[in-house]
């Protein structure tokens, strides 16, 4: 899904992530000073500025925080991908660190807020990307 | 000290509205011009006391170029907002007046155009060549999150499953908006719309139907800010800078693109921390404000800033604007008089700034009585956004 954005542009601070997806895990940061999780993968804590961090692994269970439906193509060669769900995802493993992706194996209008979600990794033109399903589907 | 009311708007002037990509073939300085002569006209300023230079969400024209092909002889002070879209509108503008108070400059323009090119549609954002990929944007592109529509839409979601906002409560300020529009002769979008319209119009990004979009358009408008002093000898009753603020929530980060504001701070616009400050420096409240004209790239963006500024509880929006609460007649708050990005025209906030200046003059075709005090927002988004209190 999605072939027209299958691309990635990572940079030193963002490589990481990019790298443990390529393995097909899902980690997040999370400081080594107060314990907090980060995303998206910064160098620094958004809560207490300390640099220094762990990647952490979730192993992929997941909820629906919120979502959209999009229905119109933002340009022409999205055309053939619309409807599609674009849920935000959160992790009891990973309080406060949301990831943004989308859910498949489901009608796109019966996606709901708190719907749990189990991931996979999906591969389009040479990148690994985190997706999801309904849990048991 | 700050700069309440040491500072005033005293003229503007706006190009007229065009479809998108009418006004590409020309020039934005072009338009710059054409604006700022009428701004000129308005204040009965001469273009020569002009030395002040300020702009947002990365404008191209600086005021190297500018101030030559303008006929301004001197550039005294110059200041561009960070920020996306229409984030930056009242920032530029508290720039402004902060430039003037602080004595560095005498007259500044604040200014912004846009002209559409026909292959990179505004709205398409990280899907159009005018917005790079970039290792941020990796984290909502690939997953077809892309344009602004589709990025409000989720917080809006979230507002509507922790307090059972409707979809009819997004349709009643399309509607509101719309009657607006209807007495504004200049407006683009005056045909009646109904609730029913609306709710069977085709869906872009659920919850948001066509009818919550604002639209694309070219053209832009310019705003002269100078001293409360020289203010009182211009052509117009002056409209005073009583409070300005910009930035927000550290929190909120890159909260559109990013999604990870804290829960509380999520099913908002980001306003609230911009709204403390601002009351703060102007020493008012929310009841204190005659007429709001709060930025509608999107109708539940509305919505949620009528929360953030407290003109009612967080949760409470949908109840606020259900009956019409936000027409200008019988309504709880007057907002949007002028009909807004949905339906008066998208010219980046400077017509919600026109508007304001409009009502405080008492010149505005839905005339808000004895209006004293207004509020404008710019476009809720990534940081920095920005707002402003302003009273006759």
């Amino acid at each position: 899904m999605l072939e027209a954005l299958a691309s990635i542009h990572p940079d030193a601070d963002t490589q990481p992530f990019w790298d443990w997806c390529a393995k097909r895990e899902l980690r997040f940061q999370r400081c080594d000073s107060c314990g907090r999780f980060r995303f998206p993968p910064l160098s620094g804590c958004r809560h207490c500025g300390a640099t220094a961090a762990e990647w952490v692994r979730v192993a992929g269970r997941g909820r629906v925080f919120s979502h959209t439906t999009v229905a119109h193509a933002a340009f022409p060669d999205l055309r053939g991908d619309v409807p599609y769900s674009v849920v935000v995802v959160e992790f009891d493993e990973a309080p406060g660190a949301r990831l943004i992706s989308n859910v498949v194996g489901i009608d796109p209008a019966k996606v709901t807020v708190g719907m749990e979600l189990e991931l996979f990794f999906d591969e389009a033109a040479g990148i690994v990307l985190p997706r999801f399903r309904p849990v048991g589907r | 000290m700050n700069l309440r009311d040491r500072t005033a708007i005293v003229g503007f002037g706006l190009t007229p509205y065009g479809r998108r990509g009418e006004f590409f073939e020309r020039s934005q300085i072009d338009q710059i011009r054409e604006c700022l002569d009428v701004a000129l006209e308005d204040a009965g300023i001469h273009r020569c006391e002009v030395d002040g230079f300020c702009s947002y969400s990365v404008d191209s024209n600086d005021p190297g170029m500018l101030a030559p092909a303008l006929g301004i002889p001197n550039v005294n002070f110059s200041n561009l907002v960070f920020g996306g879209g229409g984030g930056g509108t009242c920032a530029a503008i508290a720039n402004a007046a902060a430039a003037v108070h602080a004595g560095l400059a005498n007259v500044v323009m604040v200014w912004k155009t846009i002209t559409q090119p026909p292959h990179a549609r505004f709205g398409a954002a990280y899907g159009s060549a005018m917005v790079a990929a970039n290792p941020y944007s990796d984290f909502h592109r690939p997953f077809g999150l892309v344009s602004p529509v589709q990025f409000l839409a989720l917080l809006v979601r979230r507002h509507m499953h922790r307090y059972g906002t409707k979809p009819e409560h997004l349709a009643e300020i399309a509607v509101a908006t719309r009657r607006h529009a209807m007495r504004n002769p200049k407006a683009l979008k005056r045909e009646p719309l109904t609730i029913e319209e609306h709710q069977s119009s085709r869906m872009i990004a659920d919850p948001f139907r066509l009818f919550d979009c604002c639209q694309e358009n070219d053209g832009g408008g310019v705003v002269l800010v100078t001293s409360a002093e020289r203010a009182r000898d211009c052509r117009q009753r002056p409209v005073y800078i009583m409070a300005g603020a910009q930035g927000g929530d550290a929190l909120w980060g890159h909260g559109l693109t990013m999604q990870n504001q804290p829960d509380d701070l999520y099913a908002s616009a980001g306003h609230a921390h911009l709204a403390r400050r601002l009351y703060a420096m102007a020493g008012v409240g929310p009841k204190d404000v005659d007429v709001a004209l709060l930025y509608d790239h999107f109708s539940g963006l509305v919505l949620l800033q009528l929360e953030d500024y407290g003109f009612c509880g967080r949760g409470e929006g949908g109840a606020f604007v259900a009956d019409q609460g936000i027409y200008f007649e019988g309504g709880r708050l007057p907002v949007n008089t002028h009909g807004g990005n949905l339906s008066e025209v998208y010219l980046l906030g400077m017509t919600h700034v026109a508007e304001a200046v409009r009502q405080l003059r008492g010149t505005s075709t839905s005339q808000v009585p004895d209006a004293e005090i207004a509020l404008v927002t710019a476009g809720p988004s990534n940081l920095p956004t920005s707002s402003m209190l302003l009273r006759r």
